[in-house]
């Protein structure tokens, strides 16, 4: 146990400083309603993640959101475990067609208002993968998207200004 | 190693038993081709032999099918092939011999409408419900756009097993989770915390990638390779690069051997950091998951510094790499190494020290030895009960055939022996990417392509992070593949699952997946 302490107190605090992303950074992450976000939230948001058919690297970079150096938390996004307490759903990957109802399921089961975030080049524009047999390719040929974060995966960098995009600035 | 003797005795046997074949010699391995009524009885032979059950997977060649089973034995491959008519295609399981083959030829099944005459679960496997039954992806008639419905509807319909009896119920869980996970599905049948019975469902996140694959460029493939699995992006990209390569003719130059090495050691460590801190938060040792998690941010930042990406993503491109390392790059990378040694230890005494972890990891899931050599079981997996194969030690390819170094292999199968030895691992990667970078020398990083001659194919075989990883890979003309077939380790080690959760407790289900962490991705393909 002492050795556990030793670490935590010689490890210190190592969570960084972020500032929320400007306003030429918020068109880039293609957000356009974040005042009616502003208006609705006051503080904090719910997320709930939903792979649509990802390869999982986009999942890698969501996780690291939770590490201690993003510490995502603090900034009042968590992560819930039912769309039913979520106002947010992250959505990655290319909508696979085995996951189509499960998506549009999820999205019904997520109350009012919510926002949908495309999360990776294959959730905003289908990426690699594409429209296919397998696939129906972007998030929002099969739910409405109100915001995207391009990138292969984006990098919880690009994650952290997207989400905070969502929330007062 | 006692070479390939093995090969001359078995043909040996082969003929006694009238099991005719020819062989074929391709740029990686030894293509046998039987008739496709001796595809079981190969197989029984190839049991007895003690011949571990690789990889199968199919491929349409105008009028017929081209069925393929990989096979090893002392870091000795062989490919094995039957062609059968179109018309009727169909030929004896090799699942009822090896229980590793099941869900491949589910999958070749749904896929080709090939039909494993006595496969011992024939129910449909990758086939949700994105196309009718009786038309198949992979056939040449089939376009890539299928002819999808609008919404494509669940499938409720699975028939799962059932059970019965007092006090007997189920739990079904996904494709959606509750963590930030992949989907699938989990079917538990349980009595009081006690399961009896867990059925997995995957194929939730097949995304086409074998027929996406056809008539790709060797850059545009390996794209799409290194997406095979997000967290194995190095390991797919390599398999599919060397194979693609093998198949052209071309040697990488001996710096991108090296880069290649440094890369997929620095995947290994990477994903093994984010494992054990996720196994620990699944018993909820959070000290442990802040810990890791942090180291593993700081492995990724460097990633990013010297290689340009986090991930590692498309480093590895077809005749070499596109990442030099500098002088001032290999300085950082051994600084971290020190460092990173320094805080694992510090980190893994305290683990080691801890007895709720120790309650909660010891003899919790365990794989018995004989169960892992059954099913063919691969990586930290069979590692921990008893597995040693590993390809940069079994079929050395550059640069691992450099250098010395150690694969760490256990018989304990419980959940602390998977984390145990994922420790040891990264220990050993870290030396190796000492030891890689030492022997590094100016020159060239990329090698110039040549264009294959059409129909040339070839087997690119590495140790992924998770274990075995077989790419298989034919040209057609122009520069254009005609097939791959990626074999991510998870399809083999999936099933195994099964079985080690069985007379655990149902919350012990998380920490037991994770122990294991299977690829959804790289499984549903
Ligand atoms: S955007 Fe990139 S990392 Fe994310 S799911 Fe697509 S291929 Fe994977």
């Amino acid at each position: 146990m002492l050795r556990l302490f030793k670490k935590v107190l010689t490890t210190g605090v190592v969570t960084e400083s972020f500032k929320p992303p400007k306003d030429d950074e918020l068109e880039q992450l293609g957000i356009e309603i974040k005042r009616h976000l502003d208006k609705n939230f006051s503080g904090s948001i719910a997320i709930r993640e939903v792979d649509a058919g990802s390869c999982n690297g986009c999942e890698l970079e969501i996780h690291a959101l939770n590490n201690p150096f993003y510490d995502i938390e603090r900034f009042g996004i968590h992560f819930v475990a039912s769309p039913r307490h979520a106002d947010v759903l992250l959505v990655t990957g290319p909508v696979s067609r085995h996951m189509q109802t499960a998506l549009l399921r999820t999205y019904e089961a997520t109350p009012n208002p919510k926002w949908v975030v495309a999360v990776g080049d294959c959730a905003v524009c289908g990426g690699e993968f594409g429209i296919s047999y397998a696939s129906c390719g972007a998030v929002s040929n099969v739910i409405p998207v109100d915001v995207v974060i391009p990138g292969c995966p984006p990098t919880p960098l690009a994650l952290m200004k997207g989400l905070l995009g969502l929330m007062k600035g | 190693m006692s070479s390939s003797n093995w090969t001359v005795d078995f043909l040996n046997q082969l003929i006694s038993a009238a099991v005719t074949v020819e062989q074929i010699s391709l740029p990686s391995t030894t293509l046998w081709q039987t008739e496709s009524n001796h595809w079981q009885q190969f197989a029984e032979l190839a049991l007895q032999q003690n011949m571990r059950w690789v990889a199968g997977w199919a491929e349409h060649v105008q009028d017929r099918f081209f069925i393929n089973a990989c096979f090893e034995k002392q870091g000795v491959y062989v490919l094995l092939r039957a062609i059968v008519n179109a018309a009727k295609p169909e030929l004896p399981s090799q699942a009822i011999v090896y229980p590793a083959a099941n869900r491949s030829e589910r999958h070749t099944q749904d896929m080709f409408g090939i039909n494993f005459i006595g496969h011992p679960d024939n129910r449909r496997w990758t086939r949700h419900k994105a196309w009718p039954k009786h038309s198949h992806p992979l056939r040449k008639d089939f376009s890539v756009q299928g002819t999808p419905d609008e919404i494509t509807q669940p499938d409720m319909d699975y028939p799962f097993v059932k059970a019965h009896g007092t006090g007997a119920y189920e739990i079904p869980v996904g494709p959606v989770h509750a963590g930030i996970i992949e989907p699938g599905h989990f079917r538990f049948q349980a009595v009081g915390e006690l399961i009896l019975n867990l059925e997995e469902r995957l194929g939730y996140v097949h995304k086409g990638i074998e027929k996406i694959a056809e008539g790709r460029s060797p850059e545009s493939l390996a794209r799409l390779a290194g997406r095979v699995s997000g967290d194995t992006t190095v390991g797919h990209a390599w398999a599919a690069c060397k194979a693609m390569e093998q198949a052209a003719g071309i040697d990488i130059p001996p710096r991108a051997a090296l880069i290649r090495g440094v890369l997929a050691e620095r995947e290994r460590v990477a994903n093994h950091m984010g494992d054990m801190g996720a196994i620990c938060n699944d018993v909820a040792f959070v000290f442990a998951q802040m810990q890791f998690t942090r180291l593993r941010e700081l492995w990724l930042r460097t990633n990013a510094t010297v290689f340009g990406h986090r991930l590692l993503m498309d480093r590895i491109i077809p005749g070499g790499v596109n990442c030099d390392l500098s002088e001032e790059s290999c300085a950082k990378i051994k600084q971290d190494i020190i460092q990173l040694r320094k805080e694992l230890s510090e980190i893994m005494s305290a683990v080691d020290l801890n007895s709720s972890l120790e309650d909660r990891l010891f003899t919790a899931g365990y794989l018995a030895p004989e169960l892992a050599a059954a099913f063919g079981t691969l990586g930290y997996v069979g590692r921990a009960s008893g597995q040693s194969f590993d390809v940069r030690k079994n079929a050395p390819y550059a640069p691992y055939d450099q250098v010395a170094f150690k694969v760490p292999v256990e018989t304990q199968g419980d959940i602390a022996s998977r984390f145990w030895v994922r420790n040891k691992e990264i220990n050993a990667a870290l030396k190796l990417i000492e030891k890689f970078i030492a022997l590094l020398s100016p020159g060239d990083i990329i090698s110039p392509w040549k264009t294959p001659v059409a129909g040339s194919e070839s087997l690119g075989i590495v140790e992924g992070w998770r274990g075995e990883i077989v790419s298989y890979i034919r040209f057609d003309a122009d520069n254009k593949i005609a097939r791959f077939y990626p074999r991510d380790p998870s399809i083999l080690n999936w099933p195994v699952l099964e079985k080690l959760v069985l007379d655990n407790i149902v919350p012990d289900f998380p920490v037991c997946n994770k122990s294991l962490n299977g690829s959804y991705s790289g499984s549903d393909l």
